[in-house]
Formats: C-alpha cells, sequence, structure tokens
C-alpha cells in the first residue's frame, strides 16, 4: 500500500500536470498545434449554438440591433413566456404542439425500448434458425433511411387507418432498426453463464429477461433513448399528420418562423425549446452512451 | 453424379431437421422476436419491395395500379430534367460532404482521444450537439439573410469584399456551398460517437508492443495500430455517413425554399417528395425511391470492400 503511494508520487513529480499518460512519441509543438486547432474548430461548432440561445434570451429591441451582440445586455425571458401566452390565444396553442411531440417521443421511444430489447435479446444469446439471417436484415436496413420507405409507407398506414393519429408516427418508431442493432451488439457481451444460472435455480425466459439481462444493459437503454428521442423529437410529420392540432413542435417552429419579424423573439425562443431536449439528455447520459457505442463496430 | 445428388439431397434434409429441432427447443424465442420481427416486416421490408413493384406501375391512388413496364424510369432518366438536376445535386452534396464529413469525424475523435478526461467529456459534447440539435440549422438561414442586414453580407461588406449584398440562399451560384457547409456542420453523428467510443477501446499494450518495434511518430502510430483496430467502427460510421449524405433534403428546402428558385437545391428525395405527396403520382415517386435504394446499397457494399483492406 505505502509503496504503490511512494511510487504514484514519483510518478506525478515526473509529469506534467495536463498531459498526464504522455505517449512517448509525441512532440511538444505538434502537440500545441493540434490543442490550438482542436479549440478554433470547438468555438467555429458552438458559435451557432449560442448565438440560438443568445437571441432568445434577447428582449425585441436588442435582437434588431445592429451590428448585433453575441450576448444579450438585458437577458429576459419574455420570448419563452411569449410562446405561451400570446400563442396561447391562437387557433390551436403552443402548449399543443409541445404536448404532441412529447406524447409522441415519450410513448415511442418507450414501446422502441421493450420491443427491441426483446428481439436483440434473443438474437444476441441464443442460437436459432432464422435469427441470424433475420438480423442481417436489420443490418441492411441500416444502409438506408427513412426517406426511400415513405411513400409505401403512407399507403399501408392509410390502410391501417392511423393516418393522421399519433401512431402513424409512433408506431414505424417501435421497429427503428438502429436500436435493435445497438442493443444486440451490447447484449452480447454479457456472460452467458449469469443467463444459465439464472435458469437453474428455476427462473423462466421472461424472468430472466426482466431480471437479469435487463438490469446489466442499462448504458445500452440510454443509448437507444438518445437515438430514439433524438430522431422523434425532431420529426416533422407533416405528411403523416395534417390536422392543425396534430402537428408537432417543429412543424410549429416553421410556421413561428414564417410569421416573418414580427415572430423573430418566439422563432428563436422555439427553437431554444427544439434543440435542448436532445442535447440536455445527450449531456446526462455521455458516458453511457460512450460504453455502448464501443460495441457498436459491424464485423464481417 | 446420381450419387452426388442423392448425397446432397439427404444432407440437406438432415439439416432441416436439425433446425426444426433447434426451432423447438428454442420456441421462444420466437415470441420474443415476433413483435418487432413483426413490424420490422410491416414498416422496413414491405415498404421496399412493394416500392419496387409500384415503380413498374402508373398509380394515383384513387385508380388501380396499371402495369407500364419500364415507363417510369424511361421518364426519370431521358426526359425528367429536373430529376437529373436533383441527381447531380445530391450526387454533388454526397461526394463532398460523405468523405470530408467521414474523415473530420475520425480525425476529430482522433484529436480528442488523447485529452485528459473532463476535457474528453467537454470536447464530445461540443462536437456531437449540431448533429442531434435538430433544427437549428435554421439558424444559418438568419447569417445568410439576403439584406444588407444579413450577418455574413454585413461583415463581407464592412470588410470591403462586396459592396452590395448578396442573396446567398435565392442565387442559384451559392445556394449548394451554403447547404453543404450546414450539412457539414452537422456531419460529426453517430459514426463520430462509434468512433471515439472505439478509441478508448483500443487495447494499450498494442501500443506499448509498436513502441518496441520502434514507431516513430502518431501518424505511423495512427496506421498501423490504431486504424486496423478501429475497422469494425470504421465499417459503422460509413454505412451512417453514406445513409445520410444520400438522404440530403431537410437542410435544402429549409434553407433554400421549396421548391427552390431554378431547383438550385433541388435533390433526389425532394423530387421523391415532390411526386408522391404533391403530385401524388406514386408509381413515379416509387422508381425514384427505388433507384434512391439501390445506390445506397451499392455504395454501401462498395466502400465495406474498400475499408476491409485497411492496415493490410
Amino acid at each position: 500500500m505505502s509503496r504503490k503511494k511512494v511510487e504514484k508520487e514519483v510518478e506525478v513529480k515526473h509529469t506534467p500536470a495536463l498531459l498526464k499518460k504522455r505517449k512517448p512519441n509525441r512532440s511538444r509543438i505538434v502537440d500545441m498545434i493540434i490543442y490550438l486547432f482542436l479549440i478554433l474548430v470547438a468555438v467555429l461548432m458552438v458559435f451557432p449554438l449560442v448565438f440560438a440561445v443568445s437571441s432568445a434570451l434577447k428582449p425585441l429591441d436588442e435582437l434588431f440591433m445592429f451590428p448585433p451582440k453575441l450576448f444579450p445586455q438585458n437577458p429576459t425571458m419574455d420570448n419563452f413566456s411569449d410562446l405561451f401566452v400570446n400563442m396561447g390565444k391562437s387557433w390551436v396553442p403552443f402548449s399543443r404542439y409541445l404536448f404532441n411531440t412529447v406524447f409522441i417521443t415519450v410513448i415511442g421511444t418507450l414501446g422502441h425500448l421493450i420491443i427491441a430489447s426483446m428481439g436483440a435479446f434473443v438474437l444476441a444469446k441464443y442460437d436459432f434458425p432464422g435469427g441470424k439471417t433475420f438480423f442481417n436484415v436489420v443490418v441492411v436496413a441500416l444502409m438506408f433511411n427513412g426517406y426511400v420507405t415513405a411513400i409505401p409507407n403512407y399507403l399501408i398506414l392509410n390502410n391501417l387507418g392511423l393516418i393522421d393519429t399519433y401512431w402513424a408516427i409512433i408506431i414505424p418508431a417501435f421497429a427503428s432498426p438502429m436500436g435493435l442493432f445497438l442493443m444486440k451488439q451490447f447484449m452480447e457481451g454479457l456472460p452467458m453463464s449469469l443467463i444459465e444460472a439464472a435458469k437453474i435455480d428455476g427462473a423462466s425466459e421472461w424472468r430472466v429477461f426482466t431480471n437479469i439481462v435487463m438490469p446489466n444493459v442499462k448504458p445500452a437503454w440510454l443509448t437507444l433513448i438518445i437515438f430514439s428521442v433524438q430522431a422523434l423529437w425532431n420529426n416533422r410529420a407533416a405528411t403523416y399528420i395534417y390536422s392543425e392540432e396534430r402537428k408537432t413542435l417543429v412543424y410549429a417552429l416553421q410556421q413561428i418562423q414564417s410569421g416573418g419579424i414580427a415572430r423573430t423573439g418566439q422563432a428563436a425562443a422555439v427553437t431554444v425549446i427544439v434543440m435542448i431536449v436532445p442535447i440536455a439528455i445527450f449531456i446526462a447520459s455521455e458516458s453511457q452512451t460512450l460504453e455502448t457505442m464501443a460495441s457498436s463496430g459491424l464485423k464481417d | 453424379m446420381k450419387e452426388y445428388i442423392s448425397k446432397y439431397f439427404t444432407l440437406r434434409r438432415h439439416n432441416i431437421d436439425v433446425a426444426i429441432k433447434k426451432a423447438k427447443i428454442n420456441k421462444m424465442c420466437y415470441f420474443f422476436l415476433a413483435p418487432y420481427a413483426i413490424l420490422f416486416a410491416l414498416f422496413y421490408i414491405l415498404p421496399v419491395v412493394s416500392s419496387i413493384i409500384l415503380s413498374f406501375t402508373y398509380y394515383n391512388i384513387l385508380e388501380v395500379p396499371r402495369f407500364v413496364g419500364l415507363q417510369n424510369y424511361i421518364s426519370l432518366i431521358l426526359e425528367d430534367e429536373v430529376f437529373l438536376t436533383g441527381v447531380k445535386n445530391t450526387f454533388l452534396i454526397a461526394v463532398i460532404t460523405g468523405p470530408i464529413g467521414y474523415m473530420a469525424s475520425f480525425f476529430f475523435a482522433w484529436l480528442i482521444n488523447e485529452l485528459p478526461r473532463w476535457i474528453r467529456t467537454i470536447a464530445v459534447v461540443v462536437f456531437y450537439a449540431p448533429s442531434i440539435a435538430g433544427n437549428v440549422f435554421v439558424i444559418f438561414s438568419i447569417f445568410f439573410r439576403g439584406d444588407a442586414y444579413g450577418y455574413v453580407n454585413a461583415l463581407l461588406m464592412d470588410m470591403g469584399i462586396i459592396d452590395k449584398p448578396v442573396l446567398w440562399l435565392v442565387n442559384p451560384d451559392y445556394m449548394l456551398p451554403i447547404c453543404m457547409l450546414v450539412i457539414l456542420w452537422m456531419s460529426l453523428g453517430s459514426g463520430f460517437l462509434s468512433f471515439v467510443a472505439g478509441l478508448q477501446g483500443v487495447d494499450r499494450s498494442q501500443f506499448e508492443a509498436g513502441y518496441m518495434d520502434g514507431i516513430r511518430n502518431r501518424w505511423q502510430e495512427l496506421y498501423y495500430i490504431t486504424l486496423p483496430n478501429m475497422k469494425p467502427m470504421l465499417m459503422f460510421g460509413a454505412v451512417m455517413t453514406i445513409t445520410q449524405s444520400f438522404g440530403v433534403c431537410d437542410v435544402t428546402m429549409a434553407l433554400c425554399g421549396y421548391p427552390s428558385t431554378d431547383y438550385a437545391a433541388r435533390t433526389v428525395v425532394t423530387h421523391l417528395f415532390d411526386y408522391g405527396f404533391t403530385r401524388f403520382e406514386m408509381g413515379y415517386a416509387s422508381a425514384i425511391a427505388t433507384l434512391l435504394f439501390v445506390v445506397m446499397i451499392l455504395c454501401n457494399k462498395a466502400i465495406q470492400s474498400i475499408l476491409r483492406r485497411v492496415g493490410t
């Protein structure tokens, strides 16, 4: 114990604080250039986001100030309250759009999590005829995006009578291939002995799934939630839903923006609401998400 | 020969018997997979199949589909000039933003990987945020506004580079480059995350062995040790990038309008929406979707076979 401490102290003395695990073959000058470059790019990446937040906090006179200031002089929440007060009186109140999007996102993500985990569990842990083929088809489905299937999907949803309901967005989201893929890859890392031990103790398959497997793959849950929320929260849904009172937040955002100069402040506020939710969830779950993505590789 | 064929069939019959037995033992597997499998078949497999079938018909929802053979494809390629503009734009965007975005994802993930833990955590959020921030890219339409109050115009006029405001999002010359800029800003997506995670999983002892064997600088280390270890993640990232770059439509529609001036910002997907949901020519739109589907799959397969050779 004490020896370890001494060793540690020696190590600390000999290495600069910032670059703890320096590799032997690195030149300091190149390191510095790289850091400067990274800082520069990071500022460029984050600038539009910061700008969006700061314009949402600006009162109307500052929004039209020229040249613009990056940070508001008198920050205010007026733009946000305007959304609910002014637009509360419009035909479809703003809170309704917010409710629609929250409803679609929550139900869609929850269902996707349960259904995809069930499928991923048997695909990862059991060898049954057709399983591998099915998974390969799912991987092929990763290779094309939703636009390719938009038209037949419209016809299918129409036949099922789901057009112009929330379910037109929610049910297809249950089957998103990305979630199943990530979940299956992550579950493959679970030791089979864990499942067998539970079975010897007399647990049914369903018990194994709910009490052993699911608690052990929490990082993958969060990753699934991140991807699903991001897709559903940003869904414009204008092709499958045409009743105004069922339209989503992103659709409302576009409406408000096309409202022109008078709506500038409110548009900035909606932009912030739209972007803040996925980013906040990602920040909260970053380390778990990265843990899951480590098993995301496509092997052949 | 006869003997060979009969042996082959015995073997096949045996294999089928084994498969059936296995299926019976693992009956519960099918119950677990069923909910996902049914929905997946309904919303992913069936649409692709019916899209291929519909692409050979004339179908406007009201009448029964009428078989027209290859007519849709022929008019797409030979008669529809707007479609060709769309193909050209999509191709330009994919060829430029795809590889740059992919390489930038890997490059930044690699640079971030050597930072201390807490800086790395912040850096990942900063680089990844634009791609999940949804429709925030509309903020660029404020930067690139066409009058003298657009920030880019004002800045360039102040500096004396231009003497009158440029209509960035209306002038066909500038539309595509601006869209590409915005797409690149959002291109550090799930591939980037996969790279960051994969780089942390590379076995440290391999690097130490590499130093012993005389790897001199970080570039050699990248090529001989890091890249071969990252192959599965590189594949995943490539799939994500290709899928995204051929599906461009959100950015062009939001920034340049729909339809845009002279169709200068039309992409294949915009064209698909135009025919599918505005004109309701479902057969014609299906032909566009089928072509897009085939190109995406072929492109993925090609890139995968190239990536397989990395580091060998």
